[in-house]
């Protein structure tokens, strides 16, 4: 009796939490654009109330940056292939549960890779062979910047994100270093446009469109990565790591040749990204010639949940927003970082969503129900 | 030269033992919160957008009781800021359970976009009439010291005393007190996290948050506690280097990469305050060393800027390789709990 008493007077709390297994695509895919209108419209409000804008002024000033000319939108697609290019390099150790935050740092070594080719070799090699030789040592340079890390974690189990944190400070002041060895004029900590007259080391442009170079290697890399995660061995193994290293040594995987193999193809890739930067587009290399693209690409590989195909979607929204924003300050006078704040409200809002796609809330039912 | 150096080094160590004291609580709830270096900015501009605010409002700084209220003011407003940081990722990350990595990184990008705007356009959103963001009045408030380090060094140099009394007393008692605060909290932090139950529940929570929930322990309040507190630590630091070091003067990007040295000091103190403090004085010297090292040219200084990160490094992979248990990170640090997860 008295048993059966507490019983009955044992609360359930209000909310209960439980896993979900498989939302509908078209569910999730609803919940995702709920979130990125409500940090739009989270935008919308702040510059209402900083700028004293209106939204529609906001929105039409974001397009106008983007769209307005054939140059903005040249430079649109080209922020948004390199930001994918490096979202595509970190994507094969995420999905090994390997926390690469080092994309920075392999980035902008590569960059000064491919630089120093440019200075110290411009004047000596046919500019095929050196852009061959910058191609090579580039990536070859972001490979060694990614496998130092893997090596600590694959034999000692070092901890990998903050070892890749510290490898990104190491790389900017290294190419600090070589900036004002290099530098025009002397010690004044700046290289300027590197080779300006000859153009050695410049990728070629096709036609009349200087990025369409870059934009194309990125659509093929895209490609090749999505095949190479989802219907190659190799993919299927990183998964297996990443999801138990113990099932995967149980079935015969080489874990710590998949950890090596995979930062090999991660730094790599941040290579070529490097190599396009500099090479395709900027011609010179600064401190900030990665310029936080590296810790943008992490968010942007997770917020597409790895998949290389939904990346290219939001490489897209985050280059978008970035240059309409800045369109917004340059039009009213403000500090150009309010584009870190929207990029942040859209973010922010897209990473809260995703609870309501992988959990489902259930609400205490009603007393009268039990009896 | 070696006093006012060791002097330089410790101003330049304050911010980094704020912040890193503030993700060691933090990280022994498990949580690796990478939105530190925003943080430490939104706590900066937090309290400057309040000094500002508060000196524009004619305030007469001639009145001591003026002086405490704009201390008070500008010490609320860039606590309220980091705090909203650190619920905010809280939030996400507890209750929401998103990836660690990936809000951190997010909130880091806000912060510092959020001060470096709010700082570079405060002017033309207040549509004040001065050029440029300067507290001057509000920042010799905070940078206020003990008056008799001036007056000894002064009959020093009339000869009255020993120089070496005067130097000593400078860089024991020169510092204004959000420097002594910083060194308080530490050891504070390091006290209730190993000698007290809160702390070893801390501990537990980090390492094992299952057990943690098993033993009654009510983790999220904990996470969401340690997490809010470590951000509005981190965040004093931010205040200290514009209000003290900065002399209130804002200027974009000026806090640099020291949020994220703060994070490396983490990892050099082995996850205790009180060896933060020795680390912060080690890095803040490292940081500034280029500068009293005699004809250095100016390639050889951005390599001595990178000994921070490289001893870092060292200590994380002879750490890792040693394999001593004390030493390591806490066991859950990075990862979510959710109760119902096998």
């Amino acid at each position: 009796m008295t048993d059966e008493k507490k019983h009955k007077h044992v609360r359930e709390p209000l909310i209960h939490l439980a896993k979900r297994d498989n939302l509908p695509r078209s569910k999730a895919l609803l919940i995702r654009t709920i979130a990125i209108a409500l940090g739009i419209l989270i935008t919308c409000v702040f510059g209402f109330l900083i700028i004293g804008w209106s939204p529609s002024r906001i929105v039409h000033a974001m397009l106008d940056g983007t769209f307005g000319t054939e140059n903005r939108r040249w430079d649109l697609f080209e922020k948004t292939a390199i930001l994918l290019c490096i979202s595509l390099a970190v994507t094969p150790a995420f999905r090994m549960r390997f926390w690469n935050i080092g994309a920075e740092g392999q980035t902008l070594i590569a960059c000064l890779t491919s630089a120093a080719c440019m200075i110290k070799l411009g004047d000596k090699l046919p500019n095929p062979v050196l852009l061959l030789v910058m191609l090579v040592l580039s990536i070859t340079a972001g490979m060694i910047w990614a496998l130092i890390p893997a090596i600590f974690k694959a034999f000692w189990n070092t901890n990998e994100t903050l070892f890749t944190l510290m490898m990104n400070y190491v790389a900017t002041q290294i190419t600090s270093y070589f900036i004002y060895i290099w530098s025009v004029p002397k010690g004044s900590g700046h290289i300027g446009i590197i080779n300006p007259t000859t153009h050695s080391g410049w990728l070629v442009s096709i036609g009349d469109y200087p990025y369409l170079l870059n934009i194309l290697v990125t659509i093929v890399m895209t490609i090749t990565s999505y095949i190479y995660l989802n219907h190659c061995k190799h993919g299927y193994e990183i998964s297996v790591v990443g999801e138990s290293e113990k099932t995967a040594r149980y079935i015969g995987i080489n874990v710590k040749a998949v950890i090596l193999r995979t930062m090999c193809i991660s730094g790599a890739i941040c290579g070529l990204a490097g190599f396009l930067i500099v090479s395709g587009a900027d011609h010179t290399v600064i401190t900030g010639s990665v310029g936080g693209l590296g810790f943008t690409a992490i968010m942007v590989s997770w917020l597409a949940k790895f998949n290389p195909l939904a990346m290219s979607f939001f490489a897209f929204m985050i280059a978008f927003l970035g240059k309409g924003a800045k369109e917004i300050t340059t039009l009213s006078g403000l500090d150009s970082s309010f584009a870190d704040i929207v990029t942040g409200f859209v973010i922010f809002c897209i990473i809260g969503c995703e609870f309501f796609i992988n959990y489902k809330i259930k609400m205490r039912r009603k007393e009268a129900k039990h009896e | 030269m070696i006093f006012q150096f060791i002097r330089r080094a410790v101003m330049q160590g304050v911010p980094l033992l704020y912040g890193s004291t503030g993700e060691i609580i933090t990280e022994k709830s498990g949580h690796l919160n990478l939105g530190i270096p925003g943080i430490m900015y939104m706590g900066a501009i937090g309290g400057v957008i309040g000094g500002f605010f508060f000196e524009q409002s004619g305030a007469n700084f001639d009145l001591w009781y003026i002086r405490v209220l704009a201390v008070l003011i500008a010490l609320f407003c860039s606590l309220l800021a980091s705090c909203l940081m650190g619920l905010l990722y809280c939030f996400l990350t507890v209750s929401l359970r998103a990836n660690q990595n990936v809000t951190g990184l997010a909130l880091t990008t806000f912060g510092v976009g959020a001060g470096n705007f709010f700082g570079g356009s405060l002017i033309k959103i207040s549509h004040a009439d001065v050029p440029t963001v300067t507290l001057t009045k509000t920042s010799s408030c905070f940078s206020a010291h003990l008056k008799f380090v001036d007056k000894l060094a002064a009959s020093a140099d009339a000869g009255k005393c020993p120089k070496i009394l005067a130097d000593i007393c400078s860089v024991l008692f020169s510092y204004s007190f959000l420097a002594y605060f910083s060194i308080v909290i530490a050891l504070v932090a390091a006290h209730v996290l190993m000698k007290t139950r809160t702390g070893l529940t801390l501990r537990a929570v980090g390492e094992n948050p299952a057990t943690a929930d098993a033993a009654g322990i009510n983790v999220n309040r904990y996470k969401y506690i340690a997490t809010c507190l470590g951000s509005m630590i981190a965040g004093l630091g931010g205040l200290y280097y514009i209000m003290d070091y900065a002399s209130g003067v804002w200027s974009s990007d000026g806090f640099g990469d020291r949020g994220w040295l703060s994070v490396a000091l983490v990892i050099f103190s082995l996850w205790r305050p009180n060896l933060a403090i020795i680390g912060s004085f080690l890095f803040g010297g490292l940081y500034i060393v280029h500068n009293y090292i005699p004809d250095l040219s100016m390639q050889a200084q951005e390599l001595f800027k990178m000994s921070p990160y490289v001893m870092t490094l060292l200590v994380l992979i002879f750490v890792s390789i040693k394999e001593k248990k004390e030493a390591l990170p806490p066991a859950h640090l990075g990862q979510n709990y959710f109760r119902e997860e096998r």
